[in-house]
């Protein structure tokens, strides 16, 4: 029963966090989820100490990090990304001062084997709710990216639409811990979205693709953990690895 | 009397404590086409981003117009590390049906065919005449125009005119137009604006582009611009 629910949260996870992937690549800010993913580590270790769901105490620290980075970044103009790594830094530090030491390792590799039915159905349900958002938001942000003074004579808040986007990288860099753990949800968003870049002509091929290919990552390695007992994390970065290497062959010019 | 379809009343834009545009007032009537003019750093682009609400600014600005489409120079218009777009792709971010993209496409002279093609395959030349169709595609009734034909060479720049020409007396379409090309002013504009952080003249350009006032606009070493009125 319960590799049947961890296929299905993986699926839809992976699935959104593909898709969603893919607007991060656009927009050069796929390996934000890497220092994002390493927030959620002090957010499990609150999880341990509150003894809620991993997933919620991560949300809530990643949420916070989201808003720290943005305030910083109105009130000193320094790059997202440098911000990210000072906010991501001081976050892994907590964490490892505090995680208990044998959650250690689950918290950074993830840990499949305990999941409820609650947890997988409200899991398939926030994982829809980005795909849904993502969707919603795509063309605009996209257009931001190409001008946004283009985007903002148009009515377009850019400012609105990048808080909602960093709300849906909180939410899917949260759902990921669980799955690949702290230090691998980069890949989560990274690389099918990579993978679909490499097949694509358009947007509407690249996006299903980051999805298609997220979501078929978590499957094959959340079946690879069944079949090996080896840490389904690992086996899913591999999977995912493994499709970008083939689309390497059919890369379009 | 026609109505006009923007009032700028006292503008005043600062960047921190640099003044970039000082008390400038202007009318602009409804389908005339403005040109904007005045050297580097005179507030040209800061003028139509503060006429869209881009930036903050003091003064009144009342558009009788919501249809408003706008163009900044293509060198700040991302083409590169973008999602693998279609042109067509592009169109759909508007809510336009197919008939109108292939109508528009026409118009511009650009070949069907270049709707199935990447965004970033264009030259830059069929790009600016691409942007131009998106610009126009839903029919707006004011196009700001900011340094239409840069990077694009001479032969180039004199379509870009002709184009935002035939399609300014086909549709009443009101246009500003930022530029640093004294050449296309006689050809193209009903009234200029000068601008150097403030407003140097005003007027219709056979009246005001004298070579006092071009002098006192671009500094010294401006040559009497002679022009022959078509």
């Amino acid at each position: 029963m319960e590799i049947i629910l961890a296929l299905i949260m993986g699926v839809f996870v992976g699935a959104a966090a593909g898709y969603l992937g893919t607007l991060m690549l656009s927009k050069r800010m796929a390996l934000v989820a890497g220092p994002l993913g390493h927030l959620t580590l002090p957010g499990i270790a609150l999880a341990f100490f509150l003894g809620i769901d991993i997933s919620l105490g991560a949300f809530v620290v990643v949420i916070s990090g989201i808003l720290i980075i943005w305030l910083l970044e109105i009130r000193t103009k320094l790059p997202m990304e440098a911000l990210t790594a000072i906010v991501f830094a001081l976050g892994v530090a907590i964490a490892l001062l505090f995680i208990p030491e044998d959650k250690t390792i689950p918290a950074l590799i993830g840990d499949i084997s305990q999941i409820s039915v609650m947890v997988t159905i409200l899991t398939v349900v926030l994982s829809l709710l980005v795909i849904f958002v993502t969707q919603k938001i795509y063309k605009k942000i996209t257009l931001a990216e190409i001008s946004s003074d283009i985007a903002a004579s148009r009515g377009i808040n850019i400012k609105k639409y990048n808080f909602i986007y960093l709300l849906c990288i909180a939410i899917v860099v949260s759902l990921g811990v669980k799955i690949v753990g702290g230090l691998m949800t980069a890949a989560l968003v990274a690389i099918p979205a990579c993978t679909s870049r490499n097949l694509s002509k358009n947007i509407f091929q690249y996006s299903l693709g980051g999805l298609v290919f997220g979501g078929l990552s978590c499957l094959v390695g959340i079946l690879g953990f069944k079949i090996s007992g080896i840490s389904a994390g690992f086996l899913i970065i591999f999977s995912s690895t493994f499709f970008f290497l083939i689309s390497l062959i059919f890369k379009r010019k | 009397m026609v109505e006009p379809i923007l009032k700028v009343k006292n503008l005043n834009v600062n960047f921190g404590k640099e003044e970039i545009i000082k008390d400038l007032s202007f009318e602009v009537k409804k389908g005339s086409v403005l040109i904007i003019l005045g050297p580097n750093g005179a507030g040209k682009t800061t003028l139509l981003r503060s006429l869209l609400g881009l930036i903050p600014y003091k003064g009144n600005i009342v558009w009788n117009s919501k249809k408003i489409s706008y163009l900044p120079p293509q060198e700040l218009v991302q083409r590169k590390y973008l999602p693998p777009m279609t042109i067509e792709e592009f169109f759909r971010f508007k809510d336009v049906e197919n008939k109108d993209i292939l109508k528009i496409f026409r118009e511009v002279g650009l070949e069907i065919s270049l709707l199935k093609k990447p965004f970033s395959a264009l030259s830059t030349g069929q790009f600016q005449r691409m942007m131009i169709a998106w610009a126009l595609v839903d029919n707006p009734e004011v196009l700001l125009f900011d340094e239409a034909t840069y990077g694009i060479d001479i032969g180039g720049e004199e379509t870009i005119y002709s184009l935002l020409h035939n399609f300014w007396e086909e549709r009443n379409l009101t246009i500003l137009l930022v530029t640093h090309d004294l050449d296309i002013v006689y050809e193209h504009a009903n009234n200029v604006l000068c601008l150097n952080k403030e407003k140097m003249c005003y007027g219709e350009p056979t009246n005001i582009l004298t070579p006092q006032n071009l002098q006192k606009i671009y500094g010294t070493g401006i040559k009497f611009y002679k022009h022959i009125h078509k």
